[in-house]
């Protein structure tokens, strides 16, 4: 690499760091708590493990008990979590608007038991949390937002990759030294860290990237697809009555054999449209339970409407989940997530350390690996940056 | 310390790491159990580096 290449990468790199910087930290920070959602809110004894089986309750039964203990509430979704085998979760809102989710009340499908209700979705530690997290509390401007400094972000990793070749010329793979400059020391931790987790980074980066994005594709896919699919629909009135739910469920079963049921979207939701249930179907493994498939089913009459697979970009989206949150592979990997996320800031913060310092010019450090070019003495004293 | 590493030297070990790290992202996306501890494994190789790395920075 020439000492002009090096120079115009290590100043993308300097710069896209810099402002991005400061957001992915707050993201990594408020991230942490997150990984461990599940976890917390057991270990905060707000939820309580399932007990003895027997006959699966009716699914209406468990919708109007949840319809009873928060009676100025409509229902939006009944969902199965796909690592809870036998629980049912009612998620309510103040309306169907999906944004507006507000209390989730969890069953025991076995018995109907009542395992946790969570009244307010909206306030404690770790909604506050989820809120920084994805939106810097400015709501869909800051998720925006903080998408374009997940690009950064993406930017500053691939400038850092290609400027960690010139500065490992004469330094063999995870050297520290650290018997120089603290400095030294520094650069030489946020290179190894930055490196090694590079591929980790960058998935995280761009999946946070993707998901930033979600309000505004989904509401394209139900203004195009969805719109089409239900387009006989158009200008009927709302339903005035509800068909069970408990039949909506077994319908979808039935066009879906192969596939289980992970949620019924009720009418007026983003995924069913003002008409009908959308009954998502999911397969079993933690790839293809991302990949739903939408059963639309008529909310007056149960009957059948469509069943088509999603397009590429909400799949895309479904995908990116697992791979930002790392809730696919058990405690262990969310574990591991969390080291990865704690070496991250270690990165940024070392970083932000380095440039800090960089009075002592790049160039120095350099001319003591021998890496680009061979700079004069001339230049060597001088910030290039 | 004085000899120059070649490009082979110089990315061989960040791109075994790499490598790792998509194996574990991945493997746990494709099914439970043996996959989710094959995840495992592969994501602690470079979460180990970075945790020597830090020991000999600072011991």
């Amino acid at each position: 690499m020439t000492l002009g290449a090096f120079t115009w990468w290590y100043r993308v790199h300097r710069w896209t760091s810099l402002v991005c910087t400061v957001f992915v930290l707050v993201s990594c920070l408020t991230g942490l708590p997150l990984i461990f959602d599940d976890e917390i809110d057991r270990g905060t004894g707000k939820a309580t493990e399932p007990t003895a089986p027997t006959v699966p309750v009716d699914l209406d039964t468990l919708v109007a008990v949840a319809r009873t203990q928060r009676p100025r509430d409509v229902v939006q979704v009944v969902y199965w979590p796909p690592d809870e085998p036998h629980v049912v979760q009612v998620v309510m809102g103040k309306a169907t608007d999906p944004d507006a989710a507000t209390a989730s009340v969890k069953f025991d499908a076995r018995t109907g038991a009542v395992l946790r209700e969570e009244p307010d979705l909206e306030t404690g530690f770790m909604a506050l949390m989820l809120r920084l997290h994805a939106s810097l509390l400015a709501g869909l401007p800051g998720t925006v937002f903080l998408g374009g400094m997940g690009l950064l972000f993406v930017a500053a990793l691939v400038s850092g990759a290609v400027v960690y070749g010139p500065f490992m010329r004469k330094l063999p793979f995870g050297t520290v030294r650290r018997e120089r400059a603290a400095r030294l020391r520094w650069l030489d931790l946020h290179n190894l860290l930055g490196i090694v987790t590079l591929v980790w980074a960058l998935v995280v980066g761009m999946t946070g990237a993707a998901l930033a994005l979600a309000s505004p594709v989904l509401d394209y896919w139900q203004r195009t697809e969805l719109a089409a699919l239900t387009g006989a629909y158009r200008g009927r009135p709302p339903p005035t009555s509800l068909v069970a739910v408990q039949a909506v469920a077994e319908t979808a079963r039935a066009v879906e054999p192969d596939l289980a049921v992970g949620s019924i979207a009720f009418p007026g939701t983003l995924f069913a449209g003002r008409h009908h249930y959308a009954a998502l179907m999911r397969g079993d493994t933690p790839l293809t339970a991302r990949l739903v498939k939408p059963v639309l089913i008529d909310a007056q009459t149960g009957t059948l409407t469509s069943a088509h697979a999603l397009p590429w970009y909400v799949t895309a989206l479904l995908v990116s989940q697992p791979l930002h949150f790392g809730d696919y592979g058990g405690l262990p990997l969310k574990i591991l997530w969390a080291v990865l996320d704690v070496v991250t800031i270690l990165v940024l913060v070392s970083g932000l350390y380095l440039w800090g310092k960089r009075r002592k010019t790049v160039i120095e450090d350099l001319a003591h690996t021998r890496g680009v070019g061979a700079p004069s003495s001339a230049t060597e004293r001088r910030d290039p940056i | 310390m004085n000899a120059r590493l070649g490009t082979t030297r110089i990315w061989l070990p960040p791109a075994a790491f790499g490598s790792a790290s998509a194996v574990g992202l991945l493997s746990a996306l494709v099914a439970d159990g043996v996959w989710d501890a094959l995840s495992w494994v592969a994501l602690a190789a470079p979460v180990g580096v970075c945790v020597l790395g830090l020991y000999r920075a600072f011991r």
